[in-house]
This record gives C-alpha cells, sequence and structure tokens, in this order.
C-alpha cells in the first residue's frame, strides 16, 4: 500500500478522508470538557460553600456560571459535535471534506477563537445578559461567519457524495446547523453602542425578548443538544454494536415529528409571567407532545441492540452509548412533565430544573460523547484498539455514580425549595424567609458538588486512556469472559 | 377573492397544512414499496469498511 504512506493517517483505504480537523476537534472537546467540569465544579463549591467566591469579581458565581455552561455546551459539546458531524458525514458519503483541510482548520481555528473570545468576556464582565447567549456582538458576528463555513463544508460534502441516499444521522446534523444559525442570528439582532465598545442593545424589547430569547434557548437544547446528538446516536451506536439501526422507518418518523414539534416548546420557561396565557399553553402542548418523537427515536437506539444484549456486558464503549440513550429517555420525559403548568408552579425557578438540565446534559450528551471519543480515538489515530478496557469500565461507574448523586440530591432540594417557597402559615404569612431555604439546600449542594467531583474523576480517567491509546500504548488485560454462566456449568466456551 | 385573500385563507390552516405533509412523511416511510429501500439505507454507514471506518 503504496498510497497508505503519502495519506495522512487515518486514510487508509481508495478514499482520503479529511481526518486532521477531526483529530483536532477531538483534541479540543476532550480539554474543553476536562475545563468544563472542573468549573461546574468549582461554581458547585461555591454555592456549597460561599467563601470561594474569594472576594475577586473575576471569581465570583455570576462570572463563572456562564463560563461553566459555555464551556460544556459550546466548547466541549460544540467542538465534540462539530468534530463527529465531520467524521460521520465523510463516511456516510464516502467523500473528503468540501474545501478539504483549509476550510477544515477555519472552521476548528474560527470556533476556538469564538470559544477564547467569549470566555475572556464572561470573565471580565462583557456580558448581554441573555442565558446561553452571554457573548457581546463582536463574538456573535465572529461565529456567524466561522458558522456559516461550517453549513458550507458540511452542505458542500453532502452534495459531492458518492452514496445515492443521505443517511439519516445526516439530517439530524444539518438540522442542526441550520437551526442553531437561525436562533443564533435572532436572538443576537443588537446594536452596538458604538464600533470600539464591546457594549450593545437587543433590538427586541418587554416580553418579545423574553419570548425570543426562550425560543432561543429551548431550540438550542432541542437542535444543539438533542438533534445533533441524535445524529452522532444514529451512526456511532449501529457502528459500535455492528447491526444497522432497529428500524430506518422509524428513524424518519423520528426526524420530522422531531423537527415539526420542537422550535413550539420555547414558551414552557416563561409559564406565570408577562407572555401571554394562550402562548404558554401552546407551549406546554407541544412539550406534552414531544413525548412521542423522543421515546421513538429512544426505543430505536436502544432496540438497534436487539439480538445481542450481551453486547452490553463485554463492551463497556457501547455501555456508555447505550446508557446515554437511556439518560436520553429518562430526562425527555422528566421535561415535558415539568412543562406542564402545574408541575411548572412547584419545578421552576428551583434546583429541580438544574437537576434536570444535568440528567440530560450528563447522562446523554456527555456519555453519548465519551462513546464516540472511545469509539473515534483508536480509529483516527490508527490504533488496533483502546489502551485499556477497564479504564472505559472505572469511568463508566464513577461517572454514573456522580451522575446518580448529583440528580437526586437536586431533585430533593429542589423539590424542597419549592415547598418551602409556597408554604403559609396559619396567619397567611410566608412561612420561611429566603434565608432558610438557603440553608436547608447546603447538605444537597456539597452531595451534588461531590456528583461533580466524581464525574470529573472519570474524565481524567478517559483522558489518560485516550492518552495512551494515541500514543500507541496497549494494556495486557485478561478478555472478558464470552458466557461465564456457559463456562461455571462446565460446558466451557 | 383576490389572491392576497386567498393567501390569508390558506395561512391561516398552516396547522393543516403541515399535517398533511407530515402524513405524506409518514406515508412515504412506512409504505410496503419503500421498506426493502431503507433496510439498504440503514446499512449505509457499514459500506465504508475498505476504509478502516
Amino acid at each position: 500500500m503504496s498510497a497508505a504512506t503519502a495519506a495522512p493517517a487515518g486514510a487508509r483505504g481508495p478514499v482520503a478522508y479529511n481526518d486532521g480537523v477531526v483529530r483536532n476537534f477531538m483534541i479540543a472537546a476532550i480539554f474543553w470538557g476536562v475545563v468544563g467540569f472542573l468549573a461546574g465544579v468549582v461554581i458547585a463549591l461555591q454555592l456549597a460553600f460561599p467563601v470561594l467566591n474569594l472576594d475577586l469579581e473575576w471569581t465570583t458565581f455570576g462570572r463563572l456560571r456562564p463560563v461553566h455552561t459555555s464551556a460544556v455546551i459550546f466548547a466541549f459539546g460544540g467542538s465534540a459535535l462539530i468534530g463527529a458531524s465531520l467524521y460521520i458525514v465523510q463516511r456516510t458519503c464516502r467523500t473528503p471534506l468540501f474545501g478539504g483541510e483549509f476550510l477544515g482548520g477555519f472552521v476548528f481555528w474560527g470556533y476556538q477563537i469564538f470559544i477564547v473570545l467569549a470566555a475572556l468576556g464572561y470573565v471580565l464582565g462583557v456580558t448581554q445578559s441573555k442565558e446561553y447567549a452571554e457573548p457581546e456582538w463582536y463574538v456573535d458576528l465572529w461565529l456567524t461567519i466561522v458558522w456559516v463555513v461550517y453549513l458550507v463544508v458540511f452542505t458542500g460534502t453532502l452534495m459531492k457524495r458518492k452514496e445515492p441516499h443521505i443517511y439519516v444521522a445526516n439530517w439530524f446534523l444539518l438540522s442542526f446547523i441550520v437551526t442553531v444559525a437561525m436562533l443564533h442570528i435572532v436572538n443576537n439582532l443588537t446594536i452596538p453602542v458604538s464600533l470600539t465598545g464591546a457594549k450593545s442593545y437587543i433590538v427586541w424589547s418587554g416580553v418579545q425578548d423574553a419570548m425570543t430569547q426562550w425560543w432561543y434557548a429551548h431550540n438550542a437544547v432541542g437542535f444543539f443538544l438533542t438533534a445533533g446528538f441524535l445524529g452522532m446516536m444514529y451512526y456511532y451506536i449501529p457502528k459500535q454494536a455492528e447491526r444497522p439501526v432497529y428500524s430506518y422507518r422509524l428513524s424518519i418518523v423520528h426526524f420530522w415529528t422531531l423537527i415539526f414539534m420542537y422550535i413550539w416548546a420555547g414558551p414552557h420557561h416563561l409559564h406565570y409571567t408577562a407572555l401571554p396565557d394562550w402562548a404558554q399553553t401552546l407551549g406546554m402542548t407541544f412539550s406534552v407532545m414531544l413525548w412521542m418523537p423522543s421515546w421513538g427515536g429512544m426505543i430505536n437506539g436502544i432496540m438497534t441492540l436487539s439480538g445481542a444484549w450481551d453486547k452490553l456486558r463485554t463492551d463497556p464503549v457501547l455501555r456508555f452509548m447505550v446508557t446515554s440513550v437511556a439518560f436520553y429517555g429518562m430526562s425527555t420525559f422528566e421535561g415535558p412533565m415539568m412543562s406542564v403548568k402545574a408541575v411548572n408552579s412547584l419545578s421552576h425557578y428551583t434546583d429541580w430544573t438544574i437537576g434536570h438540565v444535568h440528567s440530560g446534559a450528563l447522562g446523554w450528551v456527555a456519555f453519548v460523547t465519551f462513546g464516540c471519543f472511545y469509539f473515534m480515538v483508536p480509529k483516527l489515530w490508527n490504533r488496533e484498539r483502546l489502551y485499556s478496557m477497564q479504564l472505559v469500565t472505572w469511568h463508566f461507574w464513577i461517572g454514573t455514580l456522580g451522575i446518580v448523586l448529583y440528580i437526586t440530591a437536586m431533585w430533593i432540594s429542589g423539590i424542597m425549595q419549592g415547598l418551602m417557597w409556597r408554604a403559609y402559615d396559619s396567619l397567611g404569612f410566608l412561612q420561611y424567609s429566603f434565608i432558610e431555604t438557603v440553608e436547608a439546600m447546603h447538605p444537597y449542594y456539597v452531595i451534588r458538588a461531590i456528583g461533580g467531583v466524581m464525574f470529573l474523576i472519570g474524565s481524567l480517567i478517559m483522558v489518560y486512556n485516550l492518552w495512551k491509546t494515541a500514543k500507541g500504548e496497549l494494556r495486557t488485560e485478561p478478555a472478558y469472559a464470552e458466557a461465564p454462566h456457559a463456562a461455571a456449568a462446565g460446558t466451557g466456551s | 377573492m383576490d389572491l392576497t385573500a386567498l393567501a390569508e385563507a390558506a395561512r391561516s390552516a398552516w396547522v393543516v397544512w403541515l399535517m398533511v405533509l407530515f402524513l405524506g412523511v409518514v406515508f412515504w416511510a412506512f409504505r410496503p414499496k419503500n421498506r426493502q429501500r431503507f433496510e439498504d439505507d440503514a446499512r449505509i454507514p457499514f459500506r465504508d469498511e475498505e476504509n478502516g471506518g
């Protein structure tokens, strides 16, 4: 294979895929993941022990919280998504990237510059105070350019595909790219005060601004954290399980149901506000209807293992992926339930919401991404297999226990907080002062921080394992027994 | 009825049009004639094995 020696590593066959950009995105995603989890642990500890705000403006909770959310969603999740999408689109179209390493490289470096500019702004107090859309106008403009180039690279690759049909994972990924572009532009229509200053004002006002913000933010959940990662699910689970998706026809219905419904669910973030009542009810209704595509997709992912359930015991990478889909099912059951007005009147503004978000973010988004890392890194660095499967198992269990500690602590703390806020005494006065609710939540904040530390430790185990894998080292480990029950019965295998 | 009024009337029934579109997608997906092609399409991720994918 003389061609292989000239082609970049990772391209061993007739098609020379552009994997350099994918490798860069993987390294960035792993790096930002650790940074984001660490930032999360710091702010969790700040809530439990306020002295950790250090009395410095740059290190207060208010400034570090967007560092955490942006680092995990946009830096970790975004880098993983863009990298994985470029990996998937090349392989399901059997063609190299449109624009090659040059445009791919621009998307990579452009996106990293966006992350650094945004994070610097947060720490220095430059923010437009819109949740998940904190970066000011100059960062928004830069991201728009990078995102359009990303769209060009992705659709260009689709257009020169060798495969007549566009595989369903690419539908999800394309909808993620297009919708995020639309959301980003409409929610960031701001007018700068001056061309040399960072401050700008949004063109929307009052409740229209609030509605635009939650239309943006909820669809960031729907199309960034859901559609994008579902695209990953539809490629990596079949690949890792070595069998096609359970039902391709269900995946088509799954896609279109998600597309038709998700965009309407945003108003459930504005229950009992100045938003007109009909809009709140509309948002609630569409949120409840979202149960159907969510569970359709979850069933499709999990049932892909139908007839090969034993792989869950012997393949910890697949276990990561399937557990992530189970968490997806759990948090997409919880979400519509919380969007029902009666439930929302208890849950809104409490820690329950934080628990819900993290069962989705840690359980679904991060776990499916870890599964993809473990799948892709040996392939991208041309290695026979991962350095250690036992370390994957350790990562899995430490991470899972961390998530369970996190979400159970937040459920209890959130429901308690909601109940204390609405408790009246016999004379009609509020029974608890605000500070009493904060004091009551302290133990749960400590438990949550411990859960976060465990999740962080798990990710560090992964970093070590992937580092060794990329270097080409292999740890000698006893193989999983294929059928221990058979061995125990004396039949052997 | 001029064209503007017609467009207004059509727009007010948007939920019907979207539903029709969606039912069309479902019909396309579950049409028995398409069963085989979708089963083939589901195997696309495995077609680049010669590249070590």
